[in-house]
């Protein structure tokens, strides 16, 4: 319990205004985007200095409570949900950008700085930050960097981890570390930053992330490929990495997709198709040209049965939002969606796709599916309704179905949304015994009272758990046990 | 009961929508001032659906937030579930109502001027009279100058100037009922009037009235219409908007008409909402739906129809703010654009953060000067960077609000609406 006097000891360290305390504003950070709720937070701060934040986790190991880092709250996993005894400590208002360093090509960023704020910053000087979640209208620098999270992009570009190139982090011991830099090269010992990216929240807190921009692409080219089956469109995919092309994106869409964007979007998709492979190549105008004849050749080669280019840019976009309203139309068609984000090798794609659905026949549940078929990450999106307690319980099943597929095709459970307090039902099967200890003797040695988003990706023993509450009503408490 | 469990079950629905996934919070103008979770629409959903299952209490920080927000819905805008979040404010706002829970000067203008004044057009126009006999006869000035209402509170003494300035001449007195273009008829309007509209707004209507005509639509104003109603469901007074929006009905029931035009967004949108309203209501829920369809606003009208390009060029820089009601309540954004582009010689700047609220948000900004001046500030930056020589919009709220903060900031800018525009540049050609 976070008592009174722990109060008094924040507010102390960060004024009265930092401090929220009232059922209203615990309430209110007791989510973020995933469908498991946990509990209510004991409280809200928002620290200005990365000193604050240092006392603040001093003060946790002084007296034993957990801190749960929180950007804009949009994580799909859970990865901000608050833990027994826990204060919720934000960064989101933490969001200036401080120095964009055109000849290191490089920027220095506050953790709070919305993802789309900085693209478009650095897209006045003619530079690019690919990294491009679905959310970057909404996500923080500091949660992308937390969740190692991808986009779009990734194909050509990589995700957030190929963009780090250093941070300022408060560890849970309350020390400022400082990794990285702006020198390309850099072999000074362990690569301590990629630990600390992807951690969750759990190893520290970023008070200060240096990431890298590219040049802007001088031109692309966009396309929509239609197929009559699943298995063309996957091949396709196939041969066009096989044939040396690297284009910025190859999205899949699949039937029912397709299906719920058309009835939302109205902009003409055939609703026949069996599926879409959104296309996009990026560079030099020659090389895109030849690159676009050859990708289409491949298209035809592999049946597709109609292509349409993007004239200019307002057509691209146009293309693109076929894709960009995905998710929007699926959450549309029902009342429940549940996102779910395997991957698995590229070669495997089709396989994944035909157990998908497979699973969902024999569950007796609407599945649509798109993703990043381009680097093997899809989102299956499982359709339902949360109040229809059967329903829900069919959907949860095809959930841990189609991850243990991905896991048997030699993938993975989570390709970018992080596992959270989702995933980690399956996260040992997934990555093995020894690897498993490994990970939590790192987070015993880091983090020796377990103060730092506590239960998160995994729990310091191995424990058993039934399924994750979905009402806020079903709130369980979390037991947490020194690790043996 | 059975009406009250159906509520129930709707705004359940509406609630069970919400993905959580926060794509409304970068829009949400509240949320932007703090970045408080509990500001934003997202949170705003969590606490009425928490409040509405006993989680939470009808404290004062929940009903502080649920009139901090401003009721624009830009949310609905950016959200990809389509949750109405509209209807779950004005309801979370009925419930305050019920407690008689407002904030206090809100609870005084429903009293007065929703309940009392807008309710009938008679008491509309007296107390139009007696603001006119106060703003004419010096006294205004003279209390501005002075700064008089300063000695009470300095908010009061800026309030003040966002009056609106009242009429010489009210519109429903200065034209007929029926008034009938000079050569071929193409069809027939009816037109609303309206409460304020009516009483400071003469020339807009003038305006309308007279680009009307000019493009062959006769034009009838039926007698005995009231306000529309939308200040007040938006304020938790749902009783006196259906007392209200029932008497337009049955009046503009009586006339034959092709369409509905009105030249205010924040009514078009509310009268198209009479179909909501109404629904299940024995008496009305049909007739309300005839109604409804009939309503257009008068660009959506215009670019349905087609309007008489000028001929002449109006050469000046021009930058559209898009009213709320417009934008996010009936998605009218391309058909005003278009009207102002289609006149010869006119450069449409496109206004930064086009679609923010500019903080007037129907009583908002007497109710929450302070707040409503934040988001107003952002509008008027915007609005500079633009370099217009004019800025056009749709809705009498935005008028005066734009009006006053191009004023405060000293910004040499005219506001229009695009009918005004549209009649100024046919003026400029007779
Ligand atoms: C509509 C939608 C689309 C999405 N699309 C994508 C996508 O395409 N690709 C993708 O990868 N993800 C996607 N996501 C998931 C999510 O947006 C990302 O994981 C994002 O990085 C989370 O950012 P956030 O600021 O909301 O972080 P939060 O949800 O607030 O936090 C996420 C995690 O980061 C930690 N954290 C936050 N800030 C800090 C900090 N300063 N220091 C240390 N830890 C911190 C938290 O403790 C938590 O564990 C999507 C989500 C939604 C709702
Ligand atoms: S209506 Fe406007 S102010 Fe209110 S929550 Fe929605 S976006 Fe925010
Ligand atoms: S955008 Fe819609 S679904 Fe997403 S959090 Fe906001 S209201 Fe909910």
């Amino acid at each position: 319990m976070i008592t009174s006097s722990i109060t008094k000891k924040l507010k102390g360290i960060i004024g009265n205004d930092n401090v929220f305390d009232s059922p209203e504003s615990r309430l209110a950070y007791s989510y973020d985007s995933s469908p498991i709720n946990t509990q209510i937070p004991d409280l809200v701060v928002r620290p200005t200095t990365p000193e604050q934040i240092s006392q603040i986790v001093q003060l946790a190991n002084d007296e034993i409570f957990s801190i749960v880092p929180r950007g804009s709250g949009t994580g799909l996993s859970g990865g901000t949900l608050p833990s027994e005894n826990s204060i919720i400590l934000l960064t989101n208002h933490w969001n200036k950008i401080i120095e964009i360093d055109k000849e290191n090509l490089c920027v220095w960023v506050e953790p709070g700085v919305i993802t789309a704020n900085l693209q478009a910053d650095v897209e006045k000087y003619g530079f690019i930050y690919p990294p491009d979640p679905g959310s970057a209208s909404i996500s923080t620098l500091g949660g992308n960097v937390a969740e190692n999270a991808g986009g779009l992009r990734g194909l050509k570009y990589g995700v957030t981890k190929n963009y780090v190139l250093g941070l300022e982090v408060v560890l849970p011991t309350g020390e400022i570390l400082h990794t990285g830099g702006k020198s390309v090269k850099d072999v000074a010992g362990y690569n301590l930053k990629d630990i600390l990216i992807g951690s969750e929240g759990t190893l520290g807190i970023f008070t200060k992330i240096l990431l890298k921009i590219i040049p802007k692409p001088a031109t692309s080219k966009t396309f929509l490929a239609f197929f009559s089956s699943m298995e063309d469109a996957a091949r396709t995919v196939s041969a066009i990495i096989t044939a040396k092309v690297t284009p910025s994106m190859i999205e899949l869409l699949d039937n029912t997709t397709i299906r719920c964007v058309e009835d939302y979007t109205h902009i003409g998709l055939p609703v026949e198709t069996a599926a879409i492979l959104l296309i996009e190549i990026d560079g030099k105008k020659a090389l895109v040209d030849d690159d676009a004849i050859l990708v289409h050749e491949i298209c035809r080669k592999h049946n597709a049965t109609a292509i349409k280019v993007a004239q200019d840019e307002i057509e691209s976009i146009k293309l693109k939002t076929a894709r960009r309203s995905a998710f929007a139309s699926l959450a549309r068609a029902t009342p429940t969606t549940l996102t779910e984000d395997v991957a698995v090798p590229r070669s495997e794609i089709a396989k994944l796709v035909s157990r998908i659905s497979e699973i969902g026949k024999k569950n007796n549940i609407r599945i649509g599916t798109f993703g990043h078929a381009g680097v093997g990450n899809l989102h299956p999106n499982y359709m339902t309704d949360k109040r229809d307690k059967a329903a829900f319980a069919r959907a949860e099943k095809s959930i841990i179905e189609v991850e243990e597929a991905a896991i048997e095709l030699g993938g993975t459970i989570t390709g970018e949304h992080g596992v959270g307090l989702y995933k980690k039902r399956l996260l040992e099967k997934m990555v093995g015994s020894p690897s498993m200890i490994m990970m939590r003797k790192l987070k015993q040695m880091m983090d020796p009272n377990n103060i730092m988003n506590p239960g998160k990706i995994f729990d310091l023993r191995p424990k058993c758990e039934g399924p994750l509450p979905t009402e806020r009503e079903q709130i369980k408490k979390f037991e947490e046990v020194a690790w043996i | 009961m059975a009406l009250k469990e159906s509520l129930q079950q709707h705004l359940d629905d509406i609630y069970n929508k919400c993905l959580q996934c926060g794509l409304c919070l970068p829009i949400c103008p509240t949320y932007n001032l703090d970045l408080r979770e509990e500001s934003s629409p997202r949170g705003r959903i969590q606490l009425i659906h928490s409040v509405q299952n006993n989680e939470l209490t009808l404290s004062e920080i929940f009903v502080n937030e649920m009139y901090f927000c401003l009721d624009c819905r830009a949310c609905e805008t950016a959200c990809p579930a389509g949750v109405r979040f509209g209807e779950l404010i004005e309801e979370s706002r009925n419930m305050i109502s019920d407690k008689g829970l407002e904030p206090f000067i809100l609870k005084f203008l429903k009293k007065i001027f929703l309940r009392w004044i807008l309710t009938s057009t008679k008491r509309t126009k007296t107390a139009a009279r007696i603001l006119r006999a106060y703003q004419r006869c010096g006294l205004k000035e003279a209390v501005i100058e002075s700064g008089l209402l300063r000695l009470f509170s300095d908010k009061l003494h800026e309030k003040h100037r966002l009056l609106p300035t009242i009429q010489d001449k009210f519109f429903d007195e200065e034209f007929s009922e029926i008034i009938r273009p000079a050569g071929d008829v193409r069809g027939r309007v009816a037109f609303l009037s309206g409460c304020i509209m009516n009483v400071a707004f003469t020339d807009i209507h003038r305006d309308a009235v007279y680009v009307l005509i000019a493009n062959g639509f006769e034009v009838v104003i039926p007698r005995g219409q009231v306000c529309c109603g939308s200040l007040h469901a938006h304020n938790g007074e749902i009783d006196s908007a259906k007392y209200l929006a029932q008497k337009n009905i049955e009046v503009f029931e009586k006339y034959q008409f092709d369409a509905l035009v009105v030249d205010s967004a924040g009514c078009s949108a509310f009268m198209k909402e009479y179909t909501r309203i109404f629904a299940g209501d024995e008496k009305y829920a049909e007739r309300a739906k005839i109604f409804s369809q009939k309503v257009k606003e008068i660009t959506e009208f215009f670019s349905e129809v087609g309007l008489t390009i000028p001929l002449t060029s109006f050469n000046k820089k021009v930058t559209y703010h898009e009213a709320c009601h417009l934008v996010h309540t009936q998605k009218i954004s391309r058909q005003p654009r278009e009207l102002i582009q289609s006149i010869p010689g006119i450069e449409l700047i496109e206004l930064p953060e086009a679609t923010w609220c500019c903080g007037s948000a129907g009583i908002y900004n007497v109710v929450r000067y302070d707040d409503s001046m934040k988001i107003l500030d952002r509008k008027i930056k915007n609005l500079e960077s633009t370099g217009a020589d004019i800025v056009v919009t749709a809705n009498p709220g935005c008028h005066l609000q734009l009006q006053y903060g191009i004023k405060k900031h000293g910004l040499n800018m005219q506001v229009m609406h695009p009918i005004s525009l549209f009649r100024t540049v046919y003026h400029e050609k007779s």
